[in-house]
């Protein structure tokens, strides 16, 4: 468990923060850019220091203002993948490495073959830090950081810095990361989409403030969430596990109760997935629809209707264990007379629909 | 250098030697001068600095007499030094080297102050989170990226020491073999009849020098720009 309630004042600017992460797990600190989310991530590391507050990691206190506790940067153990990389330009990649290696504790987390093996690069040992390409950069940074043996990683928003094709090229590398690796994980961002790629956890930041914050699924409700990442982003994320693949090319997937389409190839059966149901494509009927294209109907019950914008509602429908929103117009709400306990089905393309591992 | 005679052998080998010690023991205290007044904010700093540069903006002379005052047999430091160490300063090489020290030394820190103004400090928040403590950070990230400044400085030093006249012969004389450096043996060439063709030669000599230690210094610079990529 990564506990943090720290506050922090800088002129005008206010931060104070709360939140508390289960370990193992990667949480999001996610908001606009400007919120404090790197500020909080550098007191966590030490490299700044906090008015007043506590952090503790696994019951061991890195920072605690009233007890007069603060461990210094050097002895608290945290990984740091900074934005702009900050490899050391005097030494090759191997050097780099191997200087976080020598610093490290006896007792290893990672071996150096490990993170190398995880990270692709055995290619790049050899060469000097300004041969490498943007996200080789970052790549080296991120294994520096675990060879350090860190028993926290933070990540300062490590992708922002490149453009899109070299983001999905470290992406997977993230995940594996996140998946073979049992090192907790506290990842800045302002890219929503690369909270739904690695994020299990999530914290809402705004102008200082930590708004909101829990599991993935749970958060993707929360309408906070609408103002950082606009209208047409915002849609219920659930996690379930593929079925199998039918002779048409659609995979199952067991979601809660129902089950849902999803156009995706080579996906095993038991696989872990989740996908986004996106508000804005999801059609609301309040009879049983037939003689359609569409893959999913989902019968479910509107739990609540609420107010999106001056011309549309959200509503938030039960599918059977999990909750999903969807987005219409004023006018179809009030057609179709829609109203918490009312049930409905809710329809979404298979092919607007996409299914990515966890 | 057949061509040399044996007295301006004499005052080459002895401007070689009073400038190497006057780098070498000015160097660690450079250093360290640069970075308090790069990296601390502390009472009297802009004081230090001005101290520093003083030597820029003084006549010679009056360094050397300051050094006479202070570091002379009947100074306060001087006869500190030579009661506790025996370390005698006027009339001695040791005397011409501090003196070439003094003079060189705002060149030198001002070299190192700006290579290290350059060096990224993220880069040493980036090692403590590694594991690295101060001194380590110090020796492993700071000193290495302030290396073309630290050799900038040493060179540009070297050279003025070589060159240094007003102050040497103020405060340790000019006595041959011992401070009868390169400049202040030209001048005595100059001062003796039929003293020309030393004194060309001489200068010939110290212009050769001066070039070499600017040409030294542009590759070493251009070394270390291109093994860190810039």
């Amino acid at each position: 468990m990564l506990e943090v309630e720290v506050k922090k004042r800088r002129g005008a600017f206010m931060l104070d923060a709360q939140f508390e992460l289960p370990t193992p797990g990667v949480v999001t600190l996610f908001g606009r850019s400007g919120c404090g989310k790197s500020t909080l991530v550098s007191i966590i590391a030490g490299l700044l220091q906090a008015d007043t507050g506590r952090i503790a990691l696994d019951g061991m206190t890195l920072l605690d203002t009233q007890a007069g506790i603060d461990i210094p940067v050097e002895k608290r153990r945290i990984g740091y993948v900074f934005q702009e990389a900050r490899l050391f330009p005097h030494l090759s990649v191997l050097s780099n490495l191997r200087y976080a290696a020598r610093r490290a504790p006896a007792k290893r987390v990672v071996s150096f073959d490990e993170v190398a093996a995880l990270l692709d690069l055995g290619q790049l040992l050899r060469r000097r830090v300004h041969q490498l390409s943007g996200g080789e950069r970052q790549r080296v940074a991120i294994g520096r950081a675990l060879l350090s043996q860190p028993s926290l990683l933070l990540l300062d928003e490590p992708l922002a810095a490149l453009d899109t094709a070299r983001r999905e090229e470290v992406l997977p590398y993230l995940e594996s990361l996140r998946d073979r690796l049992a090192i907790p994980m506290v990842y800045v961002s302002h890219n929503y989409d690369e909270v739904l790629r690695l994020a299990t956890y999530l914290v809402l930041m705004e102008s200082g403030k930590t708004i909101a914050q829990g599991g993935l699924g749970e958060m993707s409700l929360n309408p906070d969430l609408r103002s950082i990442i606009g209208a047409d982003a915002v849609g219920a994320i659930l996690e379930g596990s593929a079925l199998g693949t039918d002779s048409s090319g659609l995979t199952r997937i067991r979601v809660g109760t129902g089950e849902l389409k999803v156009q995706a190839a080579n996906i095993a059966a038991g696989a872990k997935l989740r996908v986004q149901l996106l508000a804005r494509d999801l059609i609301v009927a309040t009879e049983m629809p037939r003689a359609l294209s569409v893959r999913n109907c989902l019968a479910g019950t509107v739990v609540a209707v609420s107010n999106d914008d001056s011309d549309s509602d959200l509503i938030r429908i039960d599918i059977g264990g999990n909750d999903i929103i969807a987005r219409v117009t004023k006018a179809a709400t009030r057609e179709l007379a829609l109203r918490s306990g009312l049930p409905v089905w809710a329809l979404v393309k298979a092919v607007s629909l996409r299914a990515r591992a966890i | 250098m057949t061509w040399l005679s044996p007295s301006e052998l004499e005052a080459l080998h002895l401007s070689l030697s009073v400038a190497t010690r006057s780098v070498l023991c000015s160097l660690p205290l450079a250093i360290a001068v640069a970075w308090l007044l790069t990296r601390r904010r502390f009472l009297g700093r802009t004081l230090l600095d001005a101290f520093v540069h003083l030597p820029l903006v003084l006549p010679p002379v009056v360094v050397g007499y300051l050094l006479l005052v202070l570091f002379g047999t009947r100074g306060p430091i001087g006869s500190w030094l030579q009661r506790s160490a025996g370390i005698e300063l006027v009339f001695t090489r040791n005397g011409a080297a501090l003196a070439t020290a003094v003079m060189a030394f705002p060149l030198m820190v001002r070299a190192m102050r700006i290579s290290l103004e350059n060096v990224d400090r993220g880069l040493e928040e980036a090692a403590r989170t590694l594991g690295a403590a101060a001194l380590d950070r110090f020796a492993t990230i700071t000193l290495p990226l302030m290396l073309p400044g630290i050799l900038a400085g040493a060179i540009t030093a070297f050279s003025a020491a070589l060159g240094e006249f007003g102050a040497v012969i103020t405060f340790v004389s000019n006595v041959p073999g011992e401070t009868r450096t390169l400049p202040l043996a030209l001048y005595s060439a100059l001062q003796t009849p039929n003293g020309d063709a030393a004194a060309a030669r001489l200068a010939a000599m110290s212009l050769v020098l001066g070039l070499g230690g600017l040409l030294l210094s542009e590759w070493f610079a251009r070394r270390v720009r291109r093994l860190l990529g810039r």
